[in-house]
């Protein structure tokens, strides 16, 4: 053990060893070890940000469901407010609709009535002149009396 | 055992010596071939097998990180750069916890001291004789040489020069960091006005020589402690190595016992090698840490 140049011989060897190791292994390395826990960590964060507008986008359509719900409802309900009201309409149509063609049923049973009365009185002379003639078994001046038979057909009614 | 006479004696100081490259005291220089040649080759002398193991195994920590490091994804990692990344995390945990000023120095710095210091540690765990058999053989067939004479020593950490090389080369940096940090007059402040102060400026003289007494062995204790613990360790854990070793050559009954007191030692000296490196790569830490620390006023 005798102390002589190695000892010089270690101490530059030794600092040419360290120096490399500052210079070219211990950067790359201690750059990827904290660019790696950068990553994590941004990774983490995202993660988080990630479950929380998830959060977030769960509860808006959750809203959105429920407004569309009641908005369905309320179509609905106004469609059955509609329809009721066309139901309401077509009914009044029908019952006007129904009077008027009652009306005209009406007007026209009338003019049947009358035509038939009119026709039933013209009738009514000829037989009373038939009548008239048979009883007085002579020609009866028609002309003379018409207007005493037209009083009593008048009186037909 | 290597040598077919050796005795207990010589395996183990033959075990001890290093392969010392050296100027010889007539002046030429060449490899020592005994012990008494490499001391008396004095300082210039280099110890080949300590720092052929150091920087080989330097480099191939650095190659290791540095293809690692070149290919290092910020996505899921490998395998590789899994191991790779934890003893980073490991090394700049440690100087984040101990180290409170701003240098990013620090912290590659206590990464190549731990990895380095574990890896020439771990060569403590292959058995004792394997590379020194092989350098053996190596240096008789191909360089020629005597195989009695050929040493090698495997772990560097085991040899004084190394673990003092690299306990120098800290001591040198705290001392740069005090300069810089506190400037000439901030460190020498440190090292006279402590531990005794005094508001009396003639008592206070009296206490510059007694704290700088003080100070400066504490100063000086720093490195040699670093570097003392480290050695003291790893050589005793060697010399351990060696000690069972030698049961082997002492017939059936103590070879096997041997065995198994070699596996016990070391798998126990896992343990030693790693809380070595950690010890020496933490008050690397914390003396850098005391360097950046700027005294408060008295």
């Amino acid at each position: 053990m005798n102390i002589n140049l190695t000892l010089i011989g270690q101490s530059i060897t030794f600092a040419v060893f360290v120096w490399f190791c500052y210079a070219y292994v211990w950067p790359p390395l201690i750059n990827a070890l904290t660019e790696r826990k950068k990553q994590i960590a941004d990774g983490l964060a995202a993660a988080e940000r990630g479950q929380h507008e998830q959060e977030l986008a769960e509860k808006k359509a959750t809203e959105r469901l429920k407004d569309a719900k009641g908005q369905a409802s309320e179509i609905l309900a106004q469609a059955q407010k509609r329809a009721t009201e066309i139901v309401d309409e077509a009914k009044d149509d029908a019952r006007t609709e129904a009077e008027r063609i009652k009306s005209g049923a009406d007007a026209e049973i009338e003019q049947e009535v009358n035509r038939a009365r009119e026709h039933l009185r013209q009738e009514v002379v000829t037989l009373a002149m038939a009548g008239a003639e048979k009883v007085l078994k002579r020609e009866v001046d028609a002309t003379a009396h018409a207007s005493t038979l037209n009083d009593l057909a008048a009186q037909l009614k | 055992m290597s040598g077919e006479a050796q005795t207990a004696g010589e395996y183990i100081k033959h075990h001890l010596q290093n392969l010392t490259y050296g100027k010889f005291p007539d002046g030429h220089w060449g490899l020592a071939e005994t012990a008494e040649q490499a001391k008396e080759m004095g300082f210039m002398a280099i110890h080949v097998d300590t720092m052929f193991w150091s920087i080989f195994l330097g480099v191939a920590f650095l190659w290791l990180f540095r293809k690692v490091a070149k290919t290092a994804t910020t996505g899921v990692p490998g395998g590789l750069q899994n191991f790779v990344e934890m003893v980073v995390e490991f090394a700049d945990g440690s100087v984040k916890g101990a180290f409170n000023g701003r240098n990013p120095f620090i912290a590659p710095m206590a990464l190549t001291i731990f990895v380095w210091i574990f890896l020439i540690n771990a060569m403590d765990l292959i058995p004792v004789d394997w590379l020194p058999l092989a350098a053996t053989f190596i240096g008789q067939h191909v360089f020629g040489m005597d195989p009695h004479h050929v040493y090698f020593k495997v772990v560097p950490s085991t040899d004084p020069n190394a673990t003092f090389g690299m306990a120098l080369s800290v001591f040198m940096l705290t001392l740069y960091y005090s300069f810089k940090k506190k400037g000439a007059i901030g460190f020498a402040s440190e090292l006279t006005l402590h531990p005794f102060s005094s508001d009396n400026k003639v008592l206070q003289l009296v206490f510059i020589p007694i704290n700088f007494m003080l100070e400066f062995v504490a100063l000086i204790a720093k490195p040699l402690s670093l570097s003392l613990r480290l050695y003291g360790n790893m050589f005793a854990g060697e010399m351990i190595f060696i000690l069972i070793a030698l049961m082997y050559g002492g017939g059936w009954a103590i070879g096997i016992f041997g065995g198994f007191l070699h596996l016990g030692w070391a798998i126990f000296h896992i343990l030693i090698i790693t809380l070595q490196a950690y010890i020496f790569m933490v008050l690397t830490i914390v003396y850098m840490d005391l360097a950046y620390q700027v005294p408060e006023e008295h």
